[in-house]
């Protein structure tokens, strides 16, 4: 077994067999790899005993299921109207100079992805953004490169 | 508060729910009949905290009366409306509060379990809500009670806030609408009979108890009862979250929130209503005037509303499930068509024929994100006509 068949063994011991637990399986496959490959999503079918292409259109209908590669650290950026408003487009290329790429796309060392997104419900504290899990709120331009080089220095 | 009419109140974050005496709510509440607790929740005239505001009462009492054995509790916290954020507070302050009203509808329905939906973007605070939820089921068994929850996660899907579409994801699918009838409450999750409520409105729930039926009426006006958390955001000097009495004239709270240019309010968020400078006096903010999920986003005269307007289109270009032809066309063309007038591809007449698409999605669209999306696109277009044809 390989390495990954045997983390969705363990995903499917935890969560069942049920249609209910492809969500959970998903998120957590996520939460681990940053994204599900084209292979895990065939085991989680497998494992599952569903086909393929349930798991790829229920996977591809939401947001934070990223099917492509991503970096350890998917950057989400949001861009709410609020947002916009508060000064998104300086956040924004201060990351793309830091990171030396642009809105959708990954780090050669794949270390960072940048993504945008919708409202992260923080409009009381624009701009924000999403770094995996955590909220980062009330950026300026200094703010994003400092928490930028916390995570390289990592 | 400067505006004097504005009246606001500290019912919901309150903590009336600490250290031992964490449970006196519902230690009084599993010991009344339900039938009381409904008929205490009709009398209060509480109505859901989401937006759509259904009778609360009502619809536990359709629960109630349905014989199924198995029955669920959803408490809906996945709001992605565009600038709301009082969940997100209301969560992290008073969490036992929102437990403590989905174990009375628990109990008042015969449901022995509940789910709280949490929207992906507020997955950090799922260790500490774990943490809270653990002292919370120590004390109901404490109390001899059974009745357990659980979290679930979203994955970053806006029309999962619509009730059907959240159980299609709870039961691990494409988050997308069903059709009604059958409402959740005779076929819900796993097609049993399922509540569910907003965050808020399980806290309300809960204060109702706790409070009383005539407290709780004090507040608001005939046709909306209660108190409101707003989330105010945009051009102001102090975005937060405020509960304030429902029934309020948004002059007044513009008054009290501005930042004394306001040009407009976009009531309810995205999928609400935007209210123009001139309607601010007679625009009354409750079931009588624009019901709200809560979300105020002002725009002062230095904001084009052909921008916010564009935002919020690709806003529900972006989460339109697909499912249905109106919502996913509509919302694509409305995009390209605004544009094209902009840009001067279309004369402005063009105009009338998106109207006239947007009163189309509104009739047509299987469930209320297509429904609403002509709330925004009307209102706005109306009201600032100069500022999207120049």
């Amino acid at each position: 077994m390989t390495e990954e068949s045997l983390f969705i063994k363990k995903l499917v011991e935890k969560y069942g067999k049920s249609r209910e637990a492809l969500l959970p399986i998903l998120q957590a496959t996520v939460r681990t790899y940053r994204y599900l490959s084209e292979s895990a999503m065939n085991e989680i079918a497998a494992q599952l005993d569903i086909s393929p292409a349930q798991v790829y259109g229920t996977a591809t209908f939401y947001t934070f299921l990223d099917v492509e590669k991503r970096g350890k650290y998917v950057i989400r950026l949001c861009k709410s109207i609020i947002a916009e408003m508060k000064g998104k487009r300086e956040i924004q290329k201060a990351i793309e100079n830091t990171l030396k790429i642009k809105m959708g796309e990954t780090t050669p060392d794949g270390l960072f992805t940048l993504l945008e997104t919708n409202d992260i419900g923080w409009s009381d504290a624009e701009p924000s953004m999403l770094i995996n899990e955590m909220p980062y709120t009330n950026l300026t331009p200094e703010s994003v490169i400092e928490i930028i080089s916390d995570l390289q220095a990592r | 508060m400067k505006n004097k009419n504005l009246k606001k109140t500290d019912v919901i974050f309150s903590c009336c729910v600490s250290g031992n005496e964490k449970f006196p709510i519902l230690a009084g509440a599993i010991k009344k009949d339900p039938d009381l607790i409904i008929d205490e929740i009709i009398e209060s005239g509480l109505k859901g905290r989401g937006g759509a505001g259904f009778p609360t009462g009502l619809k536990w009492k359709f629960a109630a009366m349905n014989r199924s054995l198995e029955k669920y509790v959803v408490c809906n916290a996945d709001e992605g409306e565009p600038g709301t954020f009082k969940d997100r507070e209301i969560l992290l302050k008073v969490p036992e509060k929102v437990f403590a009203g989905m174990a009375i509808c628990g109990q008042v329905i015969g449901a022995k379990k509940g789910y709280i939906y949490l929207r992906g973007e507020y997955l950090f605070m799922v260790p500490k809500l774990y943490e809270i939820l653990d002292i919370f089921h120590a004390g109901i068994t404490e109390l001899g009670y059974d009745f357990h929850i659980s979290i679930l996660q979203g994955s970053g899907a806006y029309v999962c806030g619509e009730e059907t579409a959240l159980i299609e994801s709870m039961e691990g699918k494409r988050g997308e609408a069903r059709n009604k009838p059958p409402y959740p409450v005779a076929d819900g999750f796993r097609n049993k009979p399922t509540i569910i409520n907003n965050v808020e409105t399980f806290v309300n729930v809960a204060m109702i108890q706790k409070y009383g039926v005539a407290a709780f009426k004090k507040l608001g006006t005939q046709d909306s009862q209660g108190s409101k958390v707003f989330s105010v955001s945009g051009d102001t000097p102090n975005p937060g979250v405020y509960e304030l009495e429902l029934g309020m004239k948004l002059s007044d709270f513009v008054d009290e929130f501005g930042d004394g240019d306001t040009k407009a309010v976009q009531v309810g968020g995205a999928s609400g209503f935007c209210v123009p400078r001139r309607h601010f006096e007679e625009t009354i903010i409750g079931f009588e005037g624009i019901p709200t999920g809560g979300s105020m986003m002002l725009f002062n005269s230095s904001r084009s509303m052909y921008n916010v307007l564009s935002n919020y289109l690709d806003f529900f270009a972006d989460e339109s499930c697909g499912q249905c032809t109106p919502c996913r066309v509509g919302c694509q063309q409305l995009t390209v068509g605004m544009k094209a007038i902009k840009n001067g591809e279309k004369d402005a007449d063009y105009l009338n024929d998106l109207l006239k698409l947007a009163d189309a999605m509104k009739i047509t669209s299987k469930c209320g994100l297509g429904q609403s999306v002509a709330n925004a696109f009307s209102s706005i277009v109306n009201n600032f006509k100069e500022e999207m044809i120049y």
